[in-house]
């Protein structure tokens, strides 16, 4: 199969094909898989080299006459390095793009930290009005994008990463899809969390919801999930409790509670595998089902 | 960084439709009075006053946008990226009838569409909002890339930044990269006032020049010394235009 960013370099070198109006802008991350993208579209698919500062006042510039862009590289680099640029060159001109992450939390583990990412969704929650997509398998990455691709000039995030579920559901922006019900409380499982998160809650008397979009938060499918018991575990791929003022925002009239689990604030300091890491933060079948079912119960 | 000092008047509340009465034009020579509408003072600093000329050589010689043509897409785009002491900026939009000279006194207040730092969502005339340094060069590249993606190839992109501004390092990222893309339609003003707290040895234009620009610098108050150098032809190459004026601390 192939991987998320795999998918998106396809899927946008055909939109270019198709939209006079979108624009690739990359800091040298995935340049040579848009090669041949560049050699059709020389003026749309912008290589500005290691200036991350630059990928993203370009983009804003960009859509300053019109054109709708899209910019990536690793999550670490298109979010949390020129922050003030996503601050200000987007949101504070009143112009959109579509950003494109990779690598997000712990796909590379044996990079390190300079590599992770796990506080981009929580640091572009401090902004008004981004859209934030998680997808979980590729064929969700492409309907996501080419949403976001024509979604005017919103700002929009879409937050890809090479762990991802066996198969795709039929995502649709905005909206929670139920994938198991029960009596006893509710799972949320954000993007590629949700094999883990069945996996783990197998045999137990639970909702199991999944989101491929997280902002806007679906609260109405949050609260129509809940039967009688308004008690929500949300499963994340980034920073823990991320969305926890969501989900209390959505309950806030209910007496309820709110467990988030997702990657640990502190530094893990260890190499290895994406495997080991997921196990090691507790987000492993066996870790996910310890605390689920602990906090369910 | 702070603004020179200056005591905003404080009035009543205008409307924010710079638009709703239609100014009349003025003159360099009314300049000063327009800047007392927001500063209080008939007689201004040079650090007040460092962009003034350039400015105004720009908007009344070079630049093809009129308050008719603010929305056409094959219009010059000027960018204040040096977004502190706006004042020279807001009187020579005014001059040229961007803006009503009646919102003026109005600068720094409450309801007011002139901050300290314009914000082009509220700004007649302003192409980009500024204040935090380092992100008008950009901007700049990404609009010229945009306006060349569009087959755009006529309207000339202009931004204006100051010496001190040019320390952060987002500029150099933008200079870099629009020699090697050959951005010919990017132009930069770069205001030197000798503000930037270690100086630039070897000048400010040798960074561009290194990096295969196209620049001139200029005495900053000289209006046919800015034209010329405005007007000069660079073709392959961006441009940028180093304005020589009075330090700002002297």
């Amino acid at each position: 199969m192939d991987t998320m960013r795999d998918r998106f370099i396809a899927t946008t070198a055909d939109l270019l094909d198709h939209d006079p109006r979108l624009a690739v802008v990359l800091a040298d991350i995935s340049a040579a898989g848009f090669a041949p993208a560049a050699e059709r579209h020389p003026d749309r698919v912008i290589n500005v080299g290691i200036r991350e500062q630059l990928l993203i006042g370009a983009a804003g510039g960009l859509a300053l006459t019109g054109m709708r862009p899209i910019a990536h590289t690793f999550a670490s680099f298109l979010v949390e390095r020129p922050f003030e640029q996503v601050k200000l060159d987007l949101g504070h001109q009143g112009v959109g793009a579509v950003l494109v992450s990779a690598s997000g939390s712990y796909d590379w583990p044996a990079g390190g930290r300079t590599h992770m990412a796990p506080g981009d969704v929580a640091l572009l929650d401090t902004l008004p009005g981004w859209t934030v997509h998680v997808p979980g398998h590729p064929d969700e990455a492409e309907a996501l994008l080419r949403h976001a691709a024509a979604d005017g000039d919103g700002k929009v995030y879409l937050r890809l990463s090479g762990h991802q579920n066996a198969e795709a559901l039929p995502v649709a922006p905005g909206r929670f899809l139920t994938v198991r019900q029960g009596t006893g409380g509710v799972v949320l499982a954000v993007g590629p969390m949700l094999d883990a998160v069945l996996a783990a809650t197998e045999g137990l008397d639970v909702t199991v919801l999944y989101a491929a979009t997280v902002r806007p938060f679906d609260a109405a499918g949050l609260r129509a999930a809940l039967g009688g018991r308004a008690d929500v575990v949300l499963v994340e791929p980034y920073l823990a409790g991320t969305s926890n003022n969501e989900a209390h925002d959505a309950l806030a009239d209910l007496p309820h509670r709110v467990l988030g689990l997702g990657v640990p604030r502190e530094e893990h300091r260890h190499y290895g595998t994406v495997a080991e890491h997921l196990a090691a933060y507790g987000l492993d079948a066996p870790g996910l089902r310890e605390r689920i079912a602990g906090y369910l119960g | 960084m702070t603004t020179a000092a200056i005591t905003p008047q404080q009035s009543g509340r205008p409307g924010r439709a710079g638009h709703s009465e239609r100014p009349e034009q003025s003159g360099f020579a009314d300049l000063p009075r327009l800047m007392s509408l927001m500063t209080g003072a008939e007689k201004h600093t040079a650090a007040a006053t460092s962009t003034l000329d350039a400015l105004w050589v720009l908007y009344d010689r070079v630049l093809r946008v009129s308050p008719e043509t603010l929305r056409d897409q094959d219009r010059d785009r000027f960018l204040l990226s040096k977004g502190h002491g706006p004042m020279a900026y807001y009187s020579v939009l005014a001059a040229k009838g961007f803006l009503s000279p009646h919102l003026l006194p109005s600068f720094g207040s409450y309801h007011s569409p002139l901050g300290h730092h314009p914000d082009r969502l509220l700004v007649p005339g302003a192409e980009i909002g500024s204040g935090s340094l380092g992100h008008g060069l950009p901007l700049a590249v990404g609009s010229a890339l945009g306006l060349r993606a569009q087959g755009l190839t006529d309207p000339a992109v202009w931004v204006l930044i100051g010496d001190a501004e040019f320390d952060e390092g987002s500029n150099h990222e933008a200079v870099a990269f629009a020699g090697a893309a050959g951005l010919d339609r990017l132009h930069v003003v770069a205001i030197d006032n000798s503000s930037a707290t270690h100086g630039w040895r070897g000048g400010i234009a040798a960074r561009f020049e290194t990096e295969g620009w196209s620049t001139a610098t200029v005495d900053g108050r000289d209006h046919e010394a800015l034209y010329a150098a405005y007007t000069a032809p660079h073709p392959g190459r961006p441009h940028a235009v180093v304005a020589r004026v009075e330090p700002k601390n002297s």
